[in-house]
């Protein structure tokens, strides 16, 4: 079994938001950046998967500028075997999806996991791009993939409950928790990653469909109102009469 | 030329996000100086169907193949994609939610569109070209982002906007026939599970949340979230790791790595107020927050707030929710 798993380098979750003076990029100046953590569970997943069938490979993908390798050797220290690096910034999802299709055509493979969503551009787009360019099923977003065979059963999430799906392979998944336990790198891991293989290819033709104009941070709240505890009920009246929300 | 809006149906109901989608559609229509036409997907009612003319649809089209009951990816993209050609649509307009934004992306390949998700604002179209505001950074900022090319797909937040209802107005129901073969459902559910929602109400959708934190002990003392969100007709939630010790289900787990909820209030109970908990709720209209820890980063975040012992506090809101008749 080959596995494909996608990972997006992303703002630490604790990052300040702040942009550019002209409000047209993030400001990355001193920003931690982090394997999307949504990610985190394809990639564990994918590596649970392979160590259960024998001859199996993961192989992590990014579609990104030289400034994400060491996320991408940190998922090498996690345990996938090699890299690929598509050199390019990425410009919006569909450009991504059509470096991520290329690859996974080229690869031939069975399996191809993402996160949910990143959670910079917050799109959900990537994955349901790539299994329609591939002409193969998405199963998005997964709680939980089993496999047997050639045959996965998935459970993916629904407003209200979850469907259980089974797809045969080729197919797409994007994964979130419960689905595994994200793994950290250990010593040895970090140790074997430096020379695992790390393939930088050029993008393929793609355009981007979509271009931000401009970033905006949301309007600053006016300040807590702050109500008595043993007024309590006071709060119910303000959030009918004031706030007239309930 | 139409703007062509996916609504999405549950037990023969119209499911509130897809009522404020249908607006949405609606409203675009009007803008851009053209009608906008529903296709259902899910199990509907023609009488409900017929109310989206309360939300200025037009025309409704529904193709009644049992299968499409339950959410199949293929073959709702087919579906939605044969109504687009038909319409001649050159805007679609869906829920940001599992269905609508995993068909959107499928869509969009297949339609060459160029697609936006999390979208919490009609575009502005002047000057030829058509920009959109969506939530960016998980809540901490937006964006306004140019769409490209002859065809755009919109996923609505959810929330985002407010459904309108004009009473007495009906759509037309146009049965509809996407010629759906056996290949188009071979991703079909198995089976679908649904949570236990006895009495509650589902938290995607909701426009009330009464959440639960750390703060709160321990799962024997969620009876105080409960009632207080039974009396105002509320949807329950939890911080990570309320959910990550099994004192709650994890579908109510809110925040960065959890589910977005933006409702017009959130009542946050006995939660800290940590930067990845606040991603999934910031943009909620009117946040609450009480804590008995003054110095709780919560508070600066929120419009109301309560320093006190969520003990004692929650069974007086409960009570006077339920003075209020
Ligand atoms: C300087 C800069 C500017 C950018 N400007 C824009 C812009 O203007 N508009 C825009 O839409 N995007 C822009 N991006 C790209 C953005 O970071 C995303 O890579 C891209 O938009 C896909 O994000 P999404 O939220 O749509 O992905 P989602 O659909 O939310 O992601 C789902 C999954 O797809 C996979 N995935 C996503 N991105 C990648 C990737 N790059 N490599 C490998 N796997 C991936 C991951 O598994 C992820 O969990 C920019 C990036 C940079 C660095
Ligand atoms: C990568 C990553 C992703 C994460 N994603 C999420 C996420 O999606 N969602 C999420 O919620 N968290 C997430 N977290 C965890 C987050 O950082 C916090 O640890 C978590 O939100 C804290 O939960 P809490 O507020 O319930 O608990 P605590 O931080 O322990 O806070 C409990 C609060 O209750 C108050 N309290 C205690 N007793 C009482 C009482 N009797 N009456 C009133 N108040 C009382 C305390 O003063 C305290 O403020 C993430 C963390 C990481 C690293």
């Amino acid at each position: 079994m080959k596995f494909l798993v996608c990972i997006s380098n992303v703002p630490d979750t604790t990052t300040k938001i702040t942009f550019t003076p002209d409000n047209k990029e993030f400001n990355k100046a001193g920003v931690q950046f982090v394997i999307n953590p949504w990610d985190e569970y394809a990639l564990t997943r994918a590596i649970e998967l392979k160590e259960a069938n024998a001859g199996s490979t993961v192989t992590v993908i990014n579609v990104g500028e030289a400034d994400t390798e060491p996320n991408i050797r940190k998922a090498l220290a996690i345990g996938a075997d090699d890299a690929i690096r598509v050199n390019a910034a990425p410009k919006d999802a569909f450009f991504v999806a059509e470096q991520i299709a290329a690859v996974a055509k080229e690869g031939a493979y069975d399996v191809i996991l993402m996160g949910k969503e990143s959670i910079d551009y917050n799109g959900f787009q990537v994955h349901g791009m790539v299994g329609e360019l591939l002409g193969i099923p998405t199963v998005a977003p997964a709680m939980k993939l089993d496999m047997s065979g050639n045959t996965a059963t998935l459970e993916r999430e629904i407003e209200g409950g979850k469907e259980i799906v089974s797809v045969n392979t080729p197919f797409v998944a994007s994964c979130q928790q419960p689905m595994c336990e994200p793994r950290i790198p250990n010593m040895r891991g970090i140790m074997t990653a430096r020379t695992k293989p790390l393939k930088v290819v050029p993008a393929t033709a793609g355009d981007a469909r979509t271009t931000v104009a401009e970033f905006a941070l949301p309007p600053k709240k006016q300040g807590v109102k702050l109500i008595d505890a043993d007024n309590a009920g006071e709060l119910i009246k303000l959030l009918r009469n004031e706030a007239k929300v309930i | 030329m139409s703007v062509l809006v996916v609504v999405e149906c549950d037990k023969g109901e119209v499911k509130k996000s897809s009522l404020e989608v249908a607006t949405y559609g609606a409203q675009l229509a009007a803008q851009l100086g053209t009608s906008a036409t529903a296709i259902a997907v899910g199990e509907a009612t023609d009488a409900n169907l017929a109310k989206l003319g309360e939300q200025g649809i037009s025309k409704v089209l529904y193709d009644k193949e049992p299968r499409l009951k339950d959410f199949v990816n293929n073959a709702y993209t087919k579906l939605i994609a044969t109504a687009a050609q038909q319409e001649d649509a050159k805007v679609i307009v869906l829920a940001n939610s599992n269905i609508g934004a995993s068909v959107g992306s499928r869509l969009s390949i297949r339609l060459q569109a160029s697609l936006a998700t999390n979208v919490v604002e009609l575009p502005k179209t002047d000057g030829g070209q058509f920009t959109v505001k969506r939530g960016a950074f998980s809540g901490k900022a937006f964006s306004d982002v140019v769409l490209s090319g002859e065809r755009k797909i919109i996923a609505v937040k959810k929330n985002s906007i407010e459904a309108q209802h004009e009473a007495g107005k009906t759509a037309e129901v146009v049965a509809f026939a996407a010629q759906l073969t056996d290949a188009d459902f071979a991703d079909a559910p198995k089976q679908v599970v649904m949570q236990d929602q006895a009495g509650g109400v589902l938290l995607p959708e909701a426009a009330l949340v009464v959440s639960g934190g750390r703060g709160m002990k321990g799962p024997e003392n969620w009876n105080l979230i409960e009632d207080l969100a039974k009396a105002l007709g509320a949807a329950t939630a939890c911080s990570k790791p309320v959910s990550d010790v099994d004192w709650r289900p994890h579908h109510e787990h809110v925040g960065q790595t959890g589910i977005t909820v933006s409702p017009n209030l959130y009542i946050a109970c006995g939660i800290s107020g940590a930067i990845q908990h606040l991603a999934g709720v910031n943009s909620s209209k009117v946040i609450v927050v009480i804590n008995k820890d003054p110095e709780a980063p919560f508070f600066k975040a929120a419009d109301y707030g309560i320093v006190g012992d969520v003990f004692d506090v929650l069974p007086k809101l409960t009570a006077a929710v339920k003075a209020l008749g």
